[in-house]
């Protein structure tokens, strides 16, 4: 196949084929940022919490009687939840759960030389403390959360505290590490100021309630310490498919059991719409992200086949008298898609430059990350098949005009 | 003329159908995504007061130490006032009208036994409150600046919640159980949702949220009932927790300023006040730190649109630039391959001018059909938009002006996408093509 009648055919249409080769160039830099994008946001949004989340369902209560004792309550909602029909476990909870918004944190130290070094520079960073998130709740926590411990144990029911600061802590793995870099965190000690709290046992994962950067979303506590405010958490745990159920029941019951509190419809949730909403705005995002690289790579198809359409009837003469003077019909498709190849990488030559200034100005406005050197020959493979897919049926209509065309005349 | 070639387009148009329809749907798609996003961006930056919110203004005082360490994700402490500031700013009288304000939610329990307690949201405000952004009375009035004094359990209900509780009759001189007080009902307002809620603290939800009732800050705080919103404090002792207290900050101020003489007089009045305060030892940082926004400066100041959507109406925009690039190259390849008819009517005597014109009219058929279906695009894609659960859903309603702007914008499009094409079109040379056909 030679290129030179192809490329000085295309310099005789040079600004319909720098138009082209600018769509392509548009359409490439575009789809290679909407591709990163996508592949961010699906990355958000399947983080994992660590729990049995299909399991899990979540009921609201808070209590409008005053000066009630609120953990006898909890302890009698608590019995009359266990007894529900498919409700496996129970717990209550102050009011947090992963990716549930309101989040306690407070700074906790490896040691106190830690604290003392974070309280001269005036921050926590480049202390050695951190801002774990930190979480409470009833005996069972772990279980019927469905929490992997993978080292040390459970409370035991004597560590657990109804008022003030308990002495021991359950902490998630990326929590250990951060705070203890170099040694065997499960054992030590704690400090946050007043008190030495020591590690008793290592989770695998427990997200916090509210992401901040990958780095730290894990960093949990646990404290065996009860529930004490008016308005309590509850989190059941049955088989997936009773969870609704479970939960219509447990409003009545917790109803039943004391009429004077409130239960807010909007927050019987099972776990997976706690998860949904959360990310309700990254999937949305992703839905329109998709579908404008969709579209984008509609319209680009819609192009070339419709430009390369325009060529084949207007040079149907041509293509007669090359016909006439020995060019196959395999000759003919062969020019229309090396054409079309030519056309197209010039665009992805071009969009490749597009994309790297479009990501750079993204990352200036939107706090994205690099785009990584692989989207690129992704995004030129299917760019050229693209193109190719676009050119077989104008290029197969002007392989199929007999030779007999050259000698009439139009 | 015009009926003529408008004639001609049609004719050309109808040669090739399935092109014209391609064309016609590119066009379509991209003006329907853009539309729907400016829509969106446009109901989420309109303005909450129209015709009064010139006259609005918000003063930024500066009371943090220098070395307070602001959170990443935390909002600007500084953005609310502390109860001392307020307090003064209010006694001083230097604006026409002025309000200190926070929100606070708060347990209804009905006296109607039918009706089971909920938690309603509302606002602490002075007295100035209610004439200063305009509220209108469906019975009874405000309380005054007496009232604020007395810190008087009075409370204005708004219609919705007057009708949830007192059905249609009148509720006014009675008294209604909100968390463990009484307070006397003394007036209803007319339901009143400015959108987005620009007085409330910058952690609310500005465009869903509404006030259901208003009662004297200086009850509320008096009977300490708890308030929304970001409360940040920096002293050392309870002071840094105690509403009253110098180093904590929670309280939103407002202040209506008609002339821009007095807007001049009451910039300078913050400054002078600051230095005062700084002079006094309080203020650690420079008096010309305090500054007054205007309404529309502070919304941009909080930055309420979130960032998403800024990002999906550029992802709009350049699907429609792409559209755009496609629709001229394909009406240039179109139009080229009409250069022996262009030529006959050229040699037959129209002018380069006519043949531009001619070609440009078919362009703007294009633009408009595809300017309609634009349209029907963008009402499905608003459509969607009010299907999301974020705060703003509800307000993405295209408005006559962003309906026209739609309609204007796919015609400019496609005719600027005609432009190049027809001009190139019509420098033809008549003699060659008419030889080599």
């Amino acid at each position: 196949m030679q290129l030179r009648p192809i490329l000085s055919t295309l310099r005789r249409h040079k600004l319909t084929a720098t138009l082209l080769t600018l769509q392509v160039a548009f359409t490439c830099a575009i789809v290679c940022n909407v591709a990163f994008m996508i592949a961010g946001r699906v990355q958000r949004i399947s983080v994992p919490t660590g729990m049995a989340e299909n399991t899990l369902a979540v009921i609201e209560s808070t209590s409008i009687e005053k000066g009630q004792n609120q953990q006898a309550q909890h302890t009698a909602d608590l019995a009359a939840l266990r007894g529900l029909p498919g409700v496996q476990s129970a717990v209550a909870v102050s009011y947090s759960l992963p990716l549930d918004q309101s989040e306690a944190s407070r700074g906790t130290c490896p040691s106190k030389q830690a604290l003392d070094r974070a309280e001269q520079i005036n921050s926590i960073e480049g202390s050695g403390c951190v801002q774990p998130a930190q979480y409470d709740g009833t005996p069972g926590l772990i279980n019927t959360l469905g929490l992997r411990l993978v080292a040390g144990r459970d409370f035991r029911p004597d560590e657990y505290v109804s008022t003030g600061k308990p002495t021991v802590a359950i902490v998630t793995r990326a929590l250990a590490r951060h705070l203890y870099p170099d040694k065997q965190a499960l054992g030590q000690s704690t400090y946050d100021g007043d008190n030495y709290i020591r590690i008793v046992g290592i989770v695998d994962t427990f997200l916090r309630p509210n992401l901040r950067n990958p780095g730290v979303d894990d960093e949990s506590m646990i404290w065996p310490q009860r529930p004490d405010s008016s308005s309590v958490l509850y989190v059941l745990r049955s088989v997936p498919q009773d969870r609704q159920r479970v939960l219509k029941a447990a409003a009545a019951a917790l109803l039943k059991a004391n009429p004077n509190r409130l239960i807010d419809p909007q927050r019987m949730q099972t776990y997976t719409q706690i998860r949904a909403k959360y990310f309700q705005r990254d999937t949305t995002m992703i839905g329109l992200l998709l579908a404008s690289a969709l579209g984008l790579l509609f319209v680009s198809a819609l192009g070339i086949s419709g430009l390369a359409n325009f060529w084949v009837q207007q040079r149907r003469r041509t293509i007669g008298i090359r016909r006439a003077i020995g060019a196959t019909s395999g000759d003919i498709l062969r020019y229309f898609q090396t054409e079309n190849f030519l056309i197209v990488s010039f665009g992805i030559a071009l969009g490749i430059l597009l994309a790297f200034a479009l990501n750079l100005t993204l990352m200036k406005f939107y706090e994205l990350p690099r785009l990584p050197l692989y989207y690129l020959p992704i995004g030129a493979l299917l760019l050229w098949l693209l193109g190719q897919l676009a050119v077989l049926g104008p290029a197969l209509r002007a392989a199929a005009v007999p030779p007999v065309v050259a000698t009439r005349s139009v | 003329m015009f009926g003529y070639y408008l004639d001609l387009a049609w004719h050309s148009l109808k040669r090739s159908p399935v092109l014209t329809a391609l064309m016609v749907l590119a066009i379509g798609l991209g003006i329907g995504a853009s539309m729907t996003m400016m829509t969106v961006l446009h109901v989420l930056t309109d303005d909450p007061m129209p015709g009064r919110s010139s006259q609005l203004f918000t003063p930024h005082l500066d009371p943090l130490p220098l070395n307070y360490k602001q959170g990443d994700d935390s909002p600007d402490a500084a953005d609310n006032v502390t109860w001392p500031d307020a307090m003064a700013l209010l006694k001083a009288h230097r604006a026409e009208r002025q309000a200190a304000m926070a929100g606070g939610t708060l347990l209804v329990r009905p006296a109607r036994a039918d009706l089971r307690p909920f938690n309603v949201d509302g606002r602490f405000a002075t007295a100035d409150f209610f004439a200063m952004f305009g509220l209108t009375f469906e019975y009874g009035e405000a309380w005054s600046a007496v009232n604020d004094a007395a810190r008087a359990h009075v409370v204005v209900l708004s219609d919705t919640l007057h009708r949830k509780l007192f059905g249609n009759g009148s509720g006014i001189g009675q008294d209604v159980r909100l968390g463990d007080h009484d307070f006397r009902v003394i007036g209803v307002s007319a339901d009143w949702q400015p959108k987005p809620l620009f007085y409330a603290d910058p952690g609310a939800q500005h465009y869903s949220d509404a006030d259901q009732f208003f009662i004297p800050l200086s009850a509320a705080v008096d009977l300490k009932l708890s308030t929304n919103g970001n409360q940040s404090g920096w002293g050392k002792n309870n002071d840094s927790t105690s509403l009253t207290g110098a180093t904590m900050t929670w309280l939103q101020f407002w202040v209506q300023l008609d002339s821009p003489a007095q807007v001049q007089a009451y910039r300078q009045f913050l400054v002078d006040y600051s230095a005062q305060q700084k002079a006094l030892g309080r203020f650690e940082r420079p008096s010309t730190d305090a500054k007054l926004y205007t309404l529309m400066d502070w919304l941009n100041h909080e930055n309420l649109v979130p960032n998403d959507v800024r990002l999906q109406l550029w992802l709009a925009l350049g699907f429609l630039f792409v559209c755009m690039v496609n629709i001229v190259a394909l009406l240039l390849a179109k139009f080229l391959r009409r250069s022996s008819e262009i030529s006959v009517r050229r040699a037959l005597g129209a002018r380069r001018r006519d043949i531009f014109l001619q070609l440009g009219i078919e362009s703007a058929l294009i633009g408009v059909a595809g300017g309609m279906l634009g349209i029907v695009i963008a009402q499905i894609g608003l459509w969607s938009v009010r299907h999301r659960p974020d705060d703003y859903a509800q307000l993405a309603q295209m408005d006559i002006p962003m309906l026209l702007g739609t309609l204007a914008l796919a015609i400019v499009a496609s005719v600027v996408a005609g432009l190049l094409p027809a001009w190139r079109a019509c420098r033809v040379q008549p003699a060659l093509q008419l030889k080599t056909s």
